[in-house]
């Protein structure tokens, strides 16, 4: 299963980003292989409208099946993610990734 | 002929100047005031008139047809607010998204993207002696104001003769409501008040009125408050101060009931005066 957050950075100890659609990066783990990919979601910031679905779009296409955010995404962007069956969890607004990972893994996160 | 009472900043007294100023006008000539505040509609407060008509304003949006669709994406690649998006082997429509301007599917190689109506907002239309009333309001909901605001000026066009005063409430700010509401109009007034704030504002608004070319003045509302920067800055400007509305107690307490001002108030009846007058005077320079 590959998870995805969102971040302000690269790397395990990053913070999250509390924002879905305007978030710096995506950071994907996948839990199979250990593996972890990182997107820059900074362009972005050139999109006056629709920076939600469009972000939603990038997320589908990454692969992810879990979400973990902060506030959590807007009602375009959970229309996407509803429809393609993304797994949304929010409240991992103050925590580094690793933190939002235990605490997923704990049902600390509210789905 | 169509006189926008704008503003920049909210709350300085569009609809007190709108409905007083339609009122006045109205006892003698037949004259329309239009709320194009469709956000927030407020005018039909100060009125009382006959339900004359009503309508549904729709927008136009598109609706994805699966039969045909090769998922090329072309319509995502036209698509300039991300209101068309092609994922997991469909096409996700948008509507709040969606600006009407047709362009994926007019450009849909297989015709996949027919439009069709999405109900937007209500368009009431009330008549009282002289006075035509029109007020547009959007659905809960809807985030465009401009496209109901097109909409209305369509039907003012349809309805109302061309010489006949329109007195349209326009939306605060400088963004697209605004300029929709006032780019039409053949003079603009902008209601301001003589603070800092109230200048900042007003600056950003006669910025936006320049660049559409609009004649325009100003009113200055809640005048004894604040400072004279907005007076100077209309004289260095060269721009036209129309006339002053007291701060008074008794203004707000009149309106705070949806009173009318003009037959209670005299320094706001003159102010309106100095109005229509400056209305009498664009009309005989011969615009429209």
């Amino acid at each position: 299963m590959k998870i995805a957050f969102t971040t302000q950075g690269t790397d395990w100890d990053s913070p999250m980003d509390a924002r879905f659609g305007r978030t710096q990066y995506f950071f994907v783990f996948d839990e199979e292989t250990n593996e972890v990919k990182t997107f820059d979601n900074s362009a972005i910031e050139q999109e006056a409208h629709g920076a939600g679905p469009r972000t939603a779009q990038k997320l589908v296409e990454l692969g992810a099946h879990v979400l973990i955010t902060g506030n959590g995404p807007g009602g375009n962007a959970a229309a996407v993610l509803s429809a393609t069956g993304v797994k949304v969890y929010v409240g991992a607004n103050d925590m580094s990734v690793k933190e939002a990972l235990e605490a997923f893994k704990a049902g600390t996160l509210k789905g | 002929m169509k006189v926008a009472i704008a503003s920049g900043k909210g709350g300085t007294g569009k609809t007190t100047l709108a409905t007083n100023l339609a009122s006045y006008l109205s006892r003698t000539a037949p004259v329309a005031l239009v709320d194009m505040d469709v956000e927030e509609p407020n005018s039909a407060l100060f009125l009382s008139g006959n339900a004359h008509h009503q309508e549904t304003k729709s927008k136009q949006i598109p609706q994805w047809h699966a039969k045909n669709c090769t998922l090329c994406g072309n319509c995502q690649e036209v698509c300039n607010f991300n209101a068309v998006l092609v994922m997991a082997k469909r096409v996700m429509v948008f509507p709040e998204l969606c600006h009407s301007c047709y362009v994926c599917s007019e450009l849909c190689p297989t015709q996949s993207l027919p439009m069709t109506q999405k109900p937007m907002g209500e368009l009431t239309h009330l008549k009282a002696d002289n006075l035509d009333f029109v007020e547009s309001r959007l659905l809960i909901g809807e985030e465009q104001a401009a496209p109901l605001i097109k909409q209305t000026h369509d039907y003012v066009d349809a309805n109302f003769l061309p010489e006949m005063i329109k007195i349209l409430d326009s939306p605060p700010g400088t963004a697209c409501p605004m300029i929709e509401a006032t780019k039409d109009a053949d003079l603009v007034v902008l209601v301001t008040e003589p603070t800092p704030f109230g200048l900042h504002d007003l600056k950003l608004a006669v910025e936006t009125v320049r660049h559409l070319g609009k004649t325009f003045g100003v009113v200055i509302n809640r005048d004894g408050i604040g400072d004279d920067a907005v007076a100077r800055y209309c004289e260095d400007e060269n721009i036209k101060l129309i006339a002053r509305i007291p701060n008074s107690r008794r203004i707000a307490e009149i309106y705070a009931r949806g009173g009318l001002l003009i037959d209670e108030v005299p320094a706001v009846k003159d102010a309106v005066a100095l109005v229509a007058t400056t209305i009498q005077d664009h009309l005989k320079g011969g615009t429209r």
